[in-house]
């Protein structure tokens, strides 16, 4: 049976990570797929795992009452999906709705919790990928929030 | 052989650069809610002027006023000027109501263009951001046209919504060309759109660049093409002397006389609207400029 090692070596998201700590990762993943339509979280849902995606197409959405929820961003193929799975509360921000059917490593949060407390190393170097995810992900939602496509004259 | 951005700018004298010339609107078709494409033919027979991909001209519309506007037609196709124009205000309603059939006039064609001499034997990343296609299209064209004489050609668009996607059914088929990636995203997409929501830099996850074999062109508000250049530059390292932008200001003669276009020591009508990023690295971002 294949393992997951070569999956999450090859990801960009543990490019140059200790081989050590790829096996001990491997550890806590899990291959999963979700079919379109479906969710894969919602919002104040215990955010658990966060998601390599391998395929598919994801979108964060939030839900507002008397009208559609509002797509906030999509994910594919190569992105990580989720991030609330490190920070205190652990829980989602946002619904994850399958837009594509979806395939993924999962990796379980509470495992992965429990061994950056034990191993400081280990959490610097997640935390130093996330927080990189995190302000990727705030400059594209400063940039739209300017709607510079909008007519201002 | 195509002319660089150095060359273009005046080197061709042209007849009377401050007086129109005759055209008949030849068609006029929606592209989006606001944003349509006019095709003008010379008045008479006259022979067309021909253009580089990246210039513009200065459309006249009788009693109305003069605007500029991006060529975004073939240019193989000269005797056919196209342009498309977005609605923003009385001047672009009244261009985008000419009827087939119509008078106007136009001036030009003015400014530099893309570098496409220079990007031979390289990978080509254009990046559009809203109308910013429109001037980049003839240069999509004449890549796709001379395919072999290019390496991949990556187009990334971004765009306000998906009714604000120009040229849909074009985007679709030069994606399914050979060595060719076409990535579109949308600032706001509604729950039944299946494509990218996104910023345009967000599509720069899905690409493998070779920083050194590639050139960019870059085209959208001013804004866009900042955080373009910080991901170009900062996270991807493509070379500032690889980098074009195509810039936006208020262009009047259209020959670098009257000074409304002035950026910091260039006019953008003569000196552009195609710039190396290297010149303007200095001023892009300046107050107030």
């Amino acid at each position: 049976m294949e393992t997951l090692e070569p999956i999450l070596a090859k990801h960009a998201f543990f490019e140059g990570l200790d081989a050590a700590y790829l096996k001990l990762l491997v550890g806590c993943a899990s291959n999963v797929r979700f079919p379109a339509g479906s969710y894969i979280f919602r919002q104040g849902e215990e955010a658990s795992h966060f998601y390599l995606m391998r395929q598919g197409r994801v979108a964060l959405e939030i839900y507002a009452p008397h009208r559609p929820s509002i797509v906030v961003e999509t994910l594919d193929g190569d992105d990580i999906l989720g991030w609330s799975w490190l920070i205190p509360p652990y829980r989602w921000r946002f619904d994850a709705r399958v837009v594509e059917a979806t395939r993924a490593v999962a990796l379980d949060g509470k495992c992965l919790r429990a061994k950056c407390e034990e191993d400081h190393d280990l959490g610097y170097e997640l935390l130093k990928r996330f927080a990189h995810i995190v302000t990727e992900r705030l400059q594209a939602t400063r940039l739209q929030l300017l709607d510079v496509y909008a007519s201002h004259g | 052989m195509l002319p660089t951005v150095e060359e273009v700018g005046h080197s061709t004298p042209l007849p009377d650069p401050m007086c129109p010339e005759g055209y008949r609107v030849e068609s006029v078709s929606r592209e989006t809610h606001d944003t349509f494409t006019l095709a003008l033919q010379p008045l008479n027979g006259a022979a067309s002027p021909g253009f580089a991909p990246g210039q513009f001209s200065m459309l006249y519309v009788f009693g109305v006023g003069e605007l500029p506007i991006s060529i975004s037609g073939d240019p193989e196709q000269p005797s056919r000027l196209v342009y498309t124009v977005r609605s923003v205000g009385p001047a672009t309603q009244a261009l985008v109501s000419r009827q087939p059939g119509d008078w106007m006039g136009a001036r030009g064609p003015f400014g530099t263009a893309w570098p496409l001499d220079a990007a031979r034997g390289k990978d080509v990343l254009i990046v559009a951001g809203g109308i910013g296609l429109a001037p980049l299209r003839p240069a999509i064209y004449h890549i796709l046209r001379h395919r072999d004489d290019y390496v991949r050609l990556i187009v990334l668009y971004g765009a306000r919504s998906p009714g604000d996607l120009l040229y849909r059914k074009e985007l679709a088929a030069w994606g399914r060309s050979p060595d060719t990636q076409v990535l579109t995203t949308v600032d706001y997409g509604g729950v039944n759109w299946r494509g990218r929501v996104g910023v345009v830099t967000t599509l720069f996850r899905h690409l493998r660049l070779h920083p050194d074999k590639t050139i960019a062109f870059v085209c959208g508000p001013e804004i866009m093409m900042r955080y373009v250049i910080t991901e170009l530059q900062e996270n991807r390292g493509v070379p500032a002397g690889d980098v074009y932008l195509s810039m936006e200001r208020n262009m009047k003669c259209g020959i670098g006389f009257c000074g409304h276009c002035q950026y910091g020591p260039y006019f953008i009508c003569k000196d552009g609207p195609v710039f190396r990023y290297q010149r303007l690295r200095g001023w892009l971002g300046k107050h107030e400029l």
